[in-house]
């Protein structure tokens, strides 16, 4: 078997969520080979080669694959895909823009946040929100795979694989990129933080949500969101944890005015432990919190920042 | 220009799921049943693109059991010009699905297709990208702004890191997110036109697609349980629990 991972990026650099793809890929058995697309990527397909376990680091560098298009992304990863078993993403945007086309044209499914390996064929993942887990095998020739970073811990860095230059240069007249709105931010990224403080709409407006920054600045925390905070514009989308935005498992997780929907339980509990701050003591939070503390969030976060 | 819409019937998405006692899928017997809430999104960004004059006709299609029909007639009611309905008792998986789809965009050469990005049942957000793959056509998936002008869209979409846009030529498809819009609701006069639009029914073998995937469902459980936890009585001791007992500070 031999197995293709397709590495994210961050800002042109090895994103930390390729390390667990790579994980997975171990569970999986075979050859390890990593794709690396963009435009001047050489500093992350060194990063890349550093990960235990992998074979080879094939690094597509050209404009046509700068921002990662869905279009040209597809038919590179369609070009190299012959002799492998399995290619895999991490289910980041990126991975589910463009892993359902290479399943598509090679006439194969797709298997989607892929938390669990069985065996090479076999594969567990949530489905209603995390509310069941499936297990499901899939017979396709080509096994074309996102996989929930949470469910796979990362390898380390002591490895040393070979680099080596793809020339094929996908065509693409259909998109362009226009612009992107990065948010930038010193703090850990959601998705890789050990601890992670969310605010939902009970923090009222978004200039609350600074009363959080103190609280995360001293326990080098993420900050999240709810959909409803999301929604109502007081933090940016990217913050958002939940079946339809971002997953996390951090070792702490604080949830903040979040009342504790299905949708927004099924991005955060899998967290080792869940405190859960709010007013109604009748919150749904409460049965998933290791820690629930009924209160006014505008009073218990100035005194929790003050007893860090 | 013509938009085609796919909508989705799946479970509403208040309702709790159970998992089956022998494990071999969730129950929906008695379940209460929905249009998937981001192909609600997709019908209202349709028929707004009607109402702005950008689109000539909304035509809905789905997938799915006779039941589907219901949510062919909600589209309707919501604005849609004309609903097609793909009828099969079988599990059609998003590949499935998209080829059909396929064949569908074959027939009517739309100008924008507007799909959900995920369906909230399997969660599987594939559907809207192998169609694209499969016609050949560019995407925009996780819409939060469509802007058509004039031979192109663009599209801003929900990424990891934030906002991302990108310009697509035309025809093209597009997923939605949730900021996309909001989706009105069905009035009264309206759910009773949509009695009268019409509804084509068709079968996946009327369009040459076999819905059979190669992916067998072995088992479904429920996830491990969260134990209950205890309430705190202050500051103080949810520091001291945080420290001492779940030793995470
Ligand atoms: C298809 C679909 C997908 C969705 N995906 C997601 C998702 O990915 N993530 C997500 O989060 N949601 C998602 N949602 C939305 C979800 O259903 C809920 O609407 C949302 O999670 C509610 O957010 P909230 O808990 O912040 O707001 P609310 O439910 O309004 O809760 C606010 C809470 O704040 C508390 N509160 C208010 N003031 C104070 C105070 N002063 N002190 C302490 N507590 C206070 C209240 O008691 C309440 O419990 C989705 C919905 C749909 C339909
Ligand atoms: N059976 C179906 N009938 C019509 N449209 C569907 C069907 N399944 C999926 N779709 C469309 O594809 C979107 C994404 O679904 P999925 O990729 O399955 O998560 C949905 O929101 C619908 O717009």
């Amino acid at each position: 078997m031999s197995i293709l991972v397709l590495a994210d990026l961050h800002e042109g650099q090895l994103a930390g969520a390729t390390a667990h793809v790579v994980a997975a890929a171990q569970a999986i058995g075979g050859d390890i080979d990593i794709l690396i697309a963009g435009e001047g990527v050489q500093a992350a397909a060194d990063a890349a080669a550093k990960l235990d376990g992998v074979n080879k680091v094939r690094v597509a560098d050209n404009a046509v694959y700068a921002h990662q298009l869905a279009e040209p992304m597809g038919a590179l990863l369609v070009e190299l895909s012959d002799g492998y078993s399995h290619v895999l993403a991490s289910a980041s945007t990126t991975g589910k823009n463009v892993l359902p086309r290479l399943a598509a044209l090679k006439d194969v499914s797709q298997l989607s946040d892929v938390l669990g390996v069985e065996s090479a064929d076999t594969f567990l993942r949530p489905i209603y929100a995390g509310n069941a887990i499936a297990t499901v095998k899939s017979d396709d020739a080509l096994k074309v795979i996102t996989i929930r970073t949470t469910g796979f811990d990362a390898v380390g860095e002591s490895g040393s694989a070979t680099i080596e230059a793809v020339d094929f240069v996908a065509e693409n007249s259909q998109s362009s990129f226009v612009k992107e709105e990065l948010a930038q931010s010193d703090r850990p990224e959601l998705g890789g933080a050990k601890v992670v403080i969310s605010g939902g709409r009970g923090m009222g407006n978004g200039e609350n949500f600074k009363l959080l920054d103190g609280i995360a600045d001293k326990l080098g925390a993420a900050i999240g969101a709810s959909r409803a905070a999301v929604d109502a514009g007081f933090v940016p989308n990217d913050m958002q944890v939940g079946q339809t935005g971002k997953i996390v498992a951090p070792d702490l997780y604080i949830a903040v005015g979040i009342s504790g929907a299905i949708q927004h339980l099924a991005g955060m509990k899998d967290s080792k432990v869940i405190v859960a701050i709010n007013k109604d003591d009748e919150a749904p939070i409460f049965q998933v919190a290791d820690y629930g503390l009924v209160g006014d969030l505008f009073e218990i976060l100035p005194e929790l920042e003050s007893k860090l | 220009m013509k938009v085609l819409v796919a909508v989705k019937r799946v479970i509403d998405y208040n309702v709790k799921i159970r998992v089956k006692a022998d494990h071999s899928d969730v129950d929906l017997t008695n379940v209460k049943m929905a249009m998937n809430p981001f192909c609600e999104i997709a019908v209202e960004e349709a028929v707004r693109l009607k109402e702005k004059g950008v689109a000539t006709e909304v035509v809905a299609v789905t997938v799915g059991p006779k039941a589907a029909q219901e949510q062919l007639r909600t589209a309707l009611a919501l604005g849609a010009d004309r609903a097609i309905h793909i009828e099969t008792d079988e599990r059609a998986e998003s590949l499935a699905v998209a080829k059909l789809l396929a064949k569908v965009v074959d027939e009517e050469q739309p100008g924008l297709v507007i799909l959900g990005k995920q369906a909230i049942d399997t969660d599987n957000n594939q559907t809207g990208q192998m169609l694209a793959a499969l016609t050949n056509l560019p995407q925009g998936t996780f819409a939060s702004e469509v802007a058509v002008d004039g031979e192109k869209v663009n599209v801003t979409r929900e990424i990891d890191g934030g906002l991302q846009t990108v310009a697509l030529t035309l025809p093209a498809i597009v997923t939605t997110d949730l900021r996309l819009n909001e989706p009105r609701y069905a009035k009264l006069p309206d759910i009773m036109k949509a009695k009268k639009k019409p509804l084509d029914v068709k079968t996946p073998a009327d369009y040459g697609v076999e819905v059979a995937s190669k992916v067998s469902l072995l088992k479904v459980e429920s996830p491990a349980e969260r134990k209950g936890g205890v309430k705190v009585a202050s500051v103080d001791e949810l520091i001291d629990k945080l420290k001492n007992e779940a030793k995470v500070l």
